[in-house]
């Protein structure tokens, strides 16, 4: 049997678009359908964008790749309707344990609140994620959604034409040119189009190789996160262990900057590491073996005239913290309502600013977070081995130093603190749900959970407070959604979005982060703030 | 704003001082670099607050 992998999910098949005397003006085409670009049409399809995708593959994701998928993503995906089948798939898990040579020395629950729909994460490979996806677009086109999907159609060229862009587009059948109100680049991490538009891509490459064994085996490892450092079986070095579906175990070996790599891919070396640290009597069957290296670099601006770039084309960090594909959803969970608003004429093109602002500060994040769990796990210096060994070895015997122990900093969404479009904020309610267009916080209410309930456009969520049942500025809407006590038996919402305050009133962003809050409603300020939070500038 | 106390605050400073170098007896180099670094991150962590410790970074870099 092949492997999902191995399957043509969208074989090429020729399109109307390569017989047109004129090349075909679409509003938005998509480069790459990685987990990105899927994400990015899907979004769109919803928002009733017409959008077309190009692939120069017609598969998925070689291999498992990313592997962790984190709760905010999973929201999102709920959002678009492809998160229930990963999370009925994948695996869930929310702890972690830490071992230094042969102890354990520390462990880790990552969500251990309540209230949440979604778990802290789920483990999932990266062909059945975007399988997933493609089905989701499959149902979206039986639904008559504006979605197109081409395989074998690499993008070979690309031109700025002031309000558009035309793209030159190769096929088994010889090449043709469609042309976009807008492009959005999800090509990847050596991103063609970025390259094309003569755009950098810099930072910092980190001189160390990581070994990948992705085996299929019956083994009695709990579901969780395990991380060595400078274990016996693999000295001076770390390694990680990680629970798939379908019995597949991530297994991942720092091996260093010096290695003769052809030497270290031999199944024979494999099986000698893997025998060392699972037992010698393990059976298994490998499926996947890369060696990877890796950097953390950004490009400087996010979009260029009409040409959008998303997910590892527009940034890249180091796995450890699995904030690439996560990091990527939010890009486009960041970008599809302001495009659609851009696009409808509802919100200036200054708008998109915003999408470079609010998604570079994550950029920023995920690449220091994960530069710093780089730092930790590959220490540079004698004396940073010094202190890295020291925070193991006390965090074997005392809490002091566990909080520093980093064997990566897992994905969580970011607070884009001083973003343009951001409101009035309120000091008594809770710092996490703060108008600094914060990520909204899940929570049970009577009638589902609270982010199932705020699907895609503004709303404005009441807590004990009166406000009209939708308002609309310019053809901005904003609808309501009003909670009282009867939605919070166990004090989640008090907790999350309350606080000192008696009452709410949340103005919710499409992408469920909060553009302002007040405590009762007030109609000017609640407009003043909706207008502020599509970038109509006073 | 806490400041970094740097004026002379350990009663018995000199049996102090030989607590400290007797803590070290015995060790190899490596293993004195090993317990200095443990030392410093408990006592960090016993400060905890980040002003203090900046400060603390900024002094101790000062050479004569
Ligand atoms: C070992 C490893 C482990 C990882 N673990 C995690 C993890 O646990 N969690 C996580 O969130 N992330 C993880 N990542 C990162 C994750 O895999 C990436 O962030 C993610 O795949 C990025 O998605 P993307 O859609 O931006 O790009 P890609 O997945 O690279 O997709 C780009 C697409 O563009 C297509 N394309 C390229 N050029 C052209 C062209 N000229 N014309 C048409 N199409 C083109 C390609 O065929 C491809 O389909 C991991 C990565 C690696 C390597």
């Amino acid at each position: 049997m092949s492997k999902i992998f191995e399957t043509p999910l969208y074989p090429y098949a020729r399109s109307s678009d390569q017989d047109a005397s004129v090349p075909v003006r679409h509003p938005v085409v998509v480069v790459g359908a990685g987990p990105i670009g899927l994400g990015a049409a899907i979004d769109l399809a919803l928002h009733d964008i017409p959008v077309v995708v190009l692939d120069d593959n017609d598969k998925v994701s070689w291999g498992s790749r990313a592997v962790c998928y984190a709760k905010r993503p999973l929201e999102i995906l709920d959002r678009l309707g492809c998160g229930e089948p990963m999370v009925n798939k994948g695996v869930e898990w929310k702890l972690g344990k830490v071992f230094f040579d042969e102890r354990k020395v520390y462990d880790f629950n990552l969500l251990p609140e309540g209230g949440h729909r979604r778990p802290a994460f789920i483990n999932l490979q990266q062909y059945h994620f975007e399988k997933a996806m493609v089905d989701r677009v499959r149902e979206l086109q039986a639904q008559g959604k504006p979605i197109g999907l081409r395989g074998g159609n690499k993008a070979i060229a690309v031109e700025q034409r002031g309000d558009h862009v035309r793209i030159g587009v190769e096929t088994p059948e010889g090449p043709y040119a469609i042309e976009a109100d807008w492009l959005i680049a999800c090509d990847g991490a050596n991103s063609p189009i970025r390259a094309m538009l003569g755009l950098d891509f810099v930072g910092r490459v980190f001189e160390d190789n990581f070994l990948i064994a992705d085996v299929v085996m019956e083994a009695k490892f709990p579901t969780e996160r395990w991380f060595w450092f400078d274990p016996p079986f693999n000295r001076g070095q770390s390694a990680l262990l990680h629970k798939q579906p379908d019995n597949v175990w991530r297994i991942d070996f720092q091996i260093g900057w010096d290695i003769d790599r052809q030497e270290e891919l031999k199944p024979e070396n494999i099986d000698r590491r893997l025998r060392a640290m699972l037992g010698q009597d393990i059976k298994y069957e490998l499926e996947w073996r890369p060696i990877y290296t890796f950097q953390c670099r950004r490009m400087e601006k996010f979009h260029e005239g009409r040409v959008i770039f998303a997910g590892d084309a527009a940034h890249q960090v180091s796995p450890f913290g699995a904030r690439g594909a996560n990091s990527g959803l939010q890009d486009t969970d960041n970008l599809a309502w302001k495009l659609k608003l851009i696009i409808d004429g509802k919100a200036p093109a200054a708008l998109l600013d915003s999408y470079d602002v609010e998604r570079i500060h994550g950029a920023d994040e995920n690449i220091l977070n994960s530069s710093r769990s780089t730092d930790f796990i590959t220490p540079k210096s004698e004396a940073s081995r010094l202190f890295r060994d020291a925070v193991l070895d006390l965090a074997e015997h005392f809490p002091a130093t566990r909080p520093m122990v980093n064997s990566g900093r897992l994905s969580v969404p970011c607070t884009y603190d001083g973003s343009p479009l951001n409101g009035p904020d309120n000091a008594k309610m809770p710092k996490r749900t703060r108008a600094q267009a914060s990520p909204m916080v899940d929570a049970p209410t009577a009638n589902g959970f609270l982010l199932d309930r705020l699907p895609g456009r503004f709303h404005l969520l009441t807590i004990n407070a009166e406000a009209p049942a939708s308002l609309d500025v310019d053809g901005v809407t904003a609808t309501r959604l009003a909670l009282g006590p009867a939605d919070d038996p166990d004090g989640f919402l008090k907790e999350r979005y309350l606080g000192e305050a008696k009452s709410a009133v949340y103005l919710v962003r499409p992408d469920q982060h909060v553009a302002a809050r007040w405590e009762s409603h007030d109609d000017a300020a609640v407009r003043a703030a909706l207008n502020t939070a599509v970038g109509r500038l006073a | 704003m806490s400041t970094l106390n740097t004026g002379a605050n350990i009663a018995g400073p000199d049996d102090f001082y030989a607590e400290l170098l007797a803590a070290h007896d015995g060790l190899s180099k490596a293993e004195s670099d090993a317990f200095n670094a443990r030392l410093i991150l408990l006592l960090a962590n016993h400060i905890g607050d980040r002003q203090v410790l900046a400060q603390a970074l900024q002094a101790a870099r000062r050479r004569k």
